[in-house]
């Protein structure tokens, strides 16, 4: 099922004239009323006037996480605050979030879009769909939401945790569809065989897994495990939030709702845009959006954009599975995190030394971050002869890494001097996670 | 109260060693070595000659050490000592964090560390025990 064939399968050339007006009128938009863009335009001496068909993208300034950062937190916001009906944010690295405001006409867009990713899965309104991502801050929850309403299916918001009790709910309301990150769908399959729940006693069909890199392996074992048919769902907030792109049922690369969010792949060392077809890094402009429009933002996520036609008959542009990333960002049970980030906090920490180290694993399907770092040595030549002062020094550092990064953390502290000095480029992160 | 070194080390082959290689260059005595270990870490509690000296070559050799002023108490060499010694701290409510004994001179010497070190000595003395001196 397709839910909206008009844009989904809109001829080339027609989606290529919509492409360019929209950007037009974006860039026309941004650049009354958003500072910082009409700056940079300036500064490169362009105007909107310059800006007429979809292949004049190229022209414009891109946009970055930090720039985002800098403007924080509504230096970007192109609409008055008058017009804006939502605040997410996501995870930032040295103590400032990235704010997104959404107006009505974005909240509307969000949902349309969500709920062709939706149908493109196979929802239908008779269906019954839990939405697992975290509610709040966090795009997830309220993205997914608001599209499974809009659908007219059935949602039932159960946002995360308390595993058992959703696994409870699942069975005794029937649940036919599940999103979340495909590592709790895999823990949630755990949790539901240890409660001795056969995967014959419900009847989920549908999973709209992403927010996290996950595998072809990883959607086989989710699959025969909840009995389920699981789909990719990708999204960022600083764009939207999930719904930017979907599989179809062929299941071949994820289609970009092309009509909102125009996507580029350039070289992310020279930012020429590359060849269809060639892995480079994702850049999105914001086409419609009105709280917070985006010229090129550079997401930092490598893929490719496929070339080629879908047998599904979509003709939206689909992108391959994310290989990675151009910067150091990790993504640990769905939440962006920062080397950074874990640095801001021990340097503020006066046991531990600024020698530390990342490793981050899988077990039992959960991400686990573990942070070793080393204590100072005046710490451990005071008076100190009993372990207590380490125990409680590594839950100080696991409190204060909670209360940033949103995230628990394994903290090991280390012997002064015993974590590896590196010349040159550090190695602070391991990155155990098989993802092949 | 005598003086204990303490090292900080991690469940890692060859540490220890690492750390009694340089207090053998340093041509200290040992007399005791306690070591407590977790999963990752653990401690390594030594009673020495020149403990100060110890310290020293530790800390210029990069390894992080501490002293601290532990209680010590000479014991009886015969059965059920300990335990006498022990159950005077019970009686009064004193809890032990760590403990340990060695041998010096034919001597044995209990070490122990309690949150209340003026107290130890005040239950130590009343139930007839002295603490231990070096000479």
């Amino acid at each position: 099922m397709i839910w909206n064939p008009i844009k989904e399968c809109m001829p080339e050339e027609q989606k290529r004239e919509l492409q360019g007006k929209r950007l037009h009128k974006v860039v026309d938009y941004v650049y009354h009323n958003v500072p910082f863009y009409r700056h940079k335009m300036q500064e490169m001496g362009i105007e909107p006037g310059d800006i007429q068909t979809i292949d004049d993208i190229v022209k414009l300034p891109f946009t970055t996480k930090q720039d985002l950062r800098d403007n924080y937190p509504f230096g970007l916001q192109a609409a008055p605050q008058s017009e804006i009906i939502r605040i997410h944010a996501s995870t930032g690295t040295t103590g400032n979030p990235t704010i997104v405001g959404y107006t009505r006409k974005d909240i509307d867009v969000w949902s349309e879009c969500m709920s062709r990713c939706l149908t493109a899965y196979g929802v239908q309104r008779s269906d019954i769909f839990s939405v697992a991502y975290g509610y709040g801050l966090f795009t997830g929850g309220l993205g997914v939401h608001y599209g499974v309403e809009n659908l007219g299916a059935t949602v039932v918001p159960t946002s995360t945790g308390g595993t058992q009790k959703h696994a409870k709910l699942i069975k005794d309301l029937g649940v036919t569809g599940l999103a979340c990150t495909p590592s709790y769908a895999l823990h949630l399959a755990e949790v539901i065989e240890q409660m001795g729940i056969k995967k014959e006693d419900l009847k989920l069909r549908v999973g709209a897994f992403g927010a996290e890199p996950w595998t072809e392996n990883m959607r086989q074992e989710i699959q025969a495990r909840l009995g389920l048919k699981g789909y990719n769902i990708y999204g960022l907030s600083e764009i939207m939030g999930p719904c930017v792109s979907y599989e179809c049922e062929c299941q071949d690369g994820s289609h970009i709702n092309e009509d909102h969010f125009y996507p580029e792949i350039i070289n992310p060392v020279t930012l020429e845009p590359l060849e269809r077809g060639t892995d480079g890094e994702l850049v999105f402009t914001t086409l419609t959006k009105t709280g917070m429009p985006v010229l090129r933002y550079r997401t930092r996520d490598l893929c490719s954009l496929l070339p080629g036609d879908c047998p599904c008959g979509r003709t939206f542009v689909r992108m391959s599975a994310i290989k990675g990333r151009s910067d150091d960002m990790l993504i640990i049970r769905g939440i962006n995190v920062f080397p950074s980030q874990v640095e801001s906090v021990l340097l503020e920490i006066p046991e531990c030394a600024p020698y530390y180290r990342l490793i981050v694993d899988r077990k039992d399907n959960l991400d686990i971050l573990t942070v070793q770092v080393e204590a100072r040595p005046d710490y451990l030549s005071e008076g100190f002869d009993t372990l207590s002062p380490i125990t409680a020094l590594e839950k100080k550092v696991a409190d204060r890494l909670k209360s940033v990064l949103s995230i628990s953390s394994v903290v090991q502290i280390k012997m002064p001097g015993s974590l590896e000095r590196f010349e040159g480029k550090a190695k602070i992160v391991t990155d155990n996670r098989k993802l092949v | 109260m005598i003086q204990q070194l303490s090292v900080f080390m991690e469940n890692r082959t060859g540490i220890l060693s690492a750390v009694l290689d340089v207090l053998k260059q340093a041509k200290i005595q040992l007399y005791a070595i306690s070591i407590a270990d977790t999963t990752d870490y653990g401690i390594c509690r030594i009673i020495c000659d020149r403990p100060a000296e110890a310290r020293k070559a530790l800390m210029d050799a990069g390894i992080a050490a501490a002293l601290s002023d532990v209680c010590a108490v000479e014991l009886a060499n015969t059965p059920g000592a300990a335990a006498d010694m022990v159950s005077l701290f019970a009686r009064e409510g004193l809890s032990l964090a760590y403990l340990y004994t060695f041998l010096f001179k034919e001597k044995p010497v209990m070490v122990f560390r309690t949150d209340d070190a003026a107290k130890a000595k005040q239950i130590l003395e009343s139930g007839g025990l002295c603490c231990f001196q070096w000479n």
